[in-house]
């Protein structure tokens, strides 16, 4: 199996690299790239996202063909994708961080600020936080509910359609910390800094 | 509920880790990355390398050290001492480190923060705030390990860190550090009343009732120590085990 983590010179993903390289050990061929041949022939996909939700759309802008091919294969081909944090709030329609900013509308939906209740929840929301599971997904495959994951955000993905919910997280209010729709999954917190638990998820999705 | 992190921190010098583990399983008190994979494994909730050697010559080897950790550890790990350019940042980031700590180069370069968390994003930018008390309730920021005083209010400069796009504050009290009678919980009660990022509190920890204390007294949203855990007084599940049964949530 080939798998790409998609890598659009936007952010941090030393991180996403070495989790995936520990998990697919031996199992998995593992490719860094942004080469839109690679990305094609590809059987699964890995969207990483760090800063804003406006720098991580114009970075994957700049490479020309790369949003239309990530669409054909994650939209019209249907294979499996992993959008991670700022990965996942890329789905909507749009987002606020930075400027308004246009995403890439495949989980209809917005990217605003959490409502930090005047103060009183600090931002960015950081640290171990508890996932309640809303619905059964694969990527949460021999993971207990509750299960800790390691979050850092400012801003959260509110999908309009609410069945594509599989997880939420509780900080100020109920946060849309996971989506699953067919092939297409998200999570909001980081997998490849959640420990043990974590890898089990990027194994779950590397088993699909 | 979002929990109380617990993170213990390792002065590395010239890539050796300089107060020690004492730990039994450990094969060398000096490595580094043996001593991380341990604090990983314990669970901490991350890991803090701080390179004292700091210079530049020895970048090379932080860097390398990260690298080795960053492939065993999958928890955030953050480094500081020494981060003084964009570019430190980047080899830094590339190594794969999560957060890079901003000390002197905060004070020094007063467009530096914003740089750098427009660059790289707020996320991955603490500002380390060396802090001490010039008198009632004011209290300065110090640079280079305490020896170099500012003439900068310790309130107004974490606000002004928050504004510049810092994801979170590391804030050592340099009258606390390495006494070990607990934080100085009213500079920490100050910052985090007058920030709305989270505060890692630093300095002083001798007991589980200082870490306690950072939290509840102090408003810390996350609790740093060296040598309660270096030596092995307490482990990592220690440290939780009795800030949960003081209703304190955690990690367990």
């Amino acid at each position: 199996m080939n798998v790409t983590i998609v890598d659009y010179q936007s952010g941090n993903i030393s991180s996403v690299i070495n989790s995936f390289t520990e998990v697919a050990k031996g199992k998995v061929n593992l490719e860094v790239t942004s080469d839109i041949k690679k990305i094609k022939f590809s059987d699964k996909i890995v969207l990483p996202g760090q800063g804003s939700f406006k720098s991580c759309v114009d970075s994957l802008n700049q490479i020309k063909g790369l949003v239309d091919t990530l669409k054909e294969f994650a939209i019209t081909n249907k294979k499996p994708l992993l959008g991670i944090c700022v990965g996942l709030q890329m789905f909507a329609d749009i987002g606020y961080e930075e400027a308004e900013t246009k995403g890439l509308g495949w989980i209809s939906g917005k990217v605003s600020k959490i409502d930090n209740q005047k103060g009183k929840f600090k931002l960015p929301h950081i640290g171990w936080n508890e996932i309640e599971i809303q619905k059964e997904s694969k990527i949460f495959k021999d993971i207990k509910n509750k299960s800790h994951m390691y979050f850092v955000h400012s801003y959260e993905f509110i999908p309009e359609d609410k069945s594509v919910i599989s997880a939420t997280t509780d900080y100020s209010s109920k946060i849309v910390c996971s989506v699953e729709r067919d092939n297409l999954f998200g999570t909001q917190f980081h997998p490849e800094k959640s420990d043990k638990i974590g890898l089990k998820v990027i194994d779950n999705f590397l088993k699909l | 509920m979002l929990k109380n992190r617990i993170i213990p921190c390792l002065d590395v010098k010239d890539g050796r880790v300089v107060k020690g583990i004492n730990f039994v399983e450990l094969k060398d008190a000096g490595d580094p990355v043996e001593q991380a994979k341990i604090y990983s494994d314990g669970g901490a909730d991350e890991i803090c390398f701080l390179d004292i050697t700091a210079s530049n010559e020895n970048r090379e080897t932080i860097t390398d050290i990260v690298r080795k950790t960053a492939k065993e550890c999958f928890v955030p790990l953050t480094v500081g001492g020494g981060v003084r350019t964009i570019q430190n940042i980047t080899d830094l980031l590339l190594a794969g480190a999560d957060k890079v700590s901003i000390n002197t180069a905060a004070v020094k370069n007063v467009d530096f923060v914003k740089e750098a968390s427009k660059k790289f994003g707020s996320q991955c930018i603490v500002v380390a705030i060396d802090a001490k008390k010039v008198s009632d309730n004011k209290w300065e920021v110090f640079t280079h390990g305490g020896r170099n005083k500012t003439g900068i209010d310790a309130v107004e400069f974490a606000k002004k860190v928050e504004e510049d796009g810092a994801g979170e504050i590391l804030l050592t009290s340099m009258d606390k550090d390495g006494t070990k009678s607990g934080y100085d919980v009213d500079l920490l009660k100050t910052i985090t009343d007058n920030t709305n990022i989270p505060v890692i509190a630093s300095g002083g920890v001798g007991t589980l009732d200082h870490l306690y204390d950072g939290i509840v007294k102090g408003g810390a949203s996350a609790v740093l120590a060296a040598s309660i855990f270096h030596y092995g007084e307490y482990k990592i599940k220690d440290a939780k085990e009795y800030l949960n049964s003081k209703n304190v949530s955690v990690r367990l």
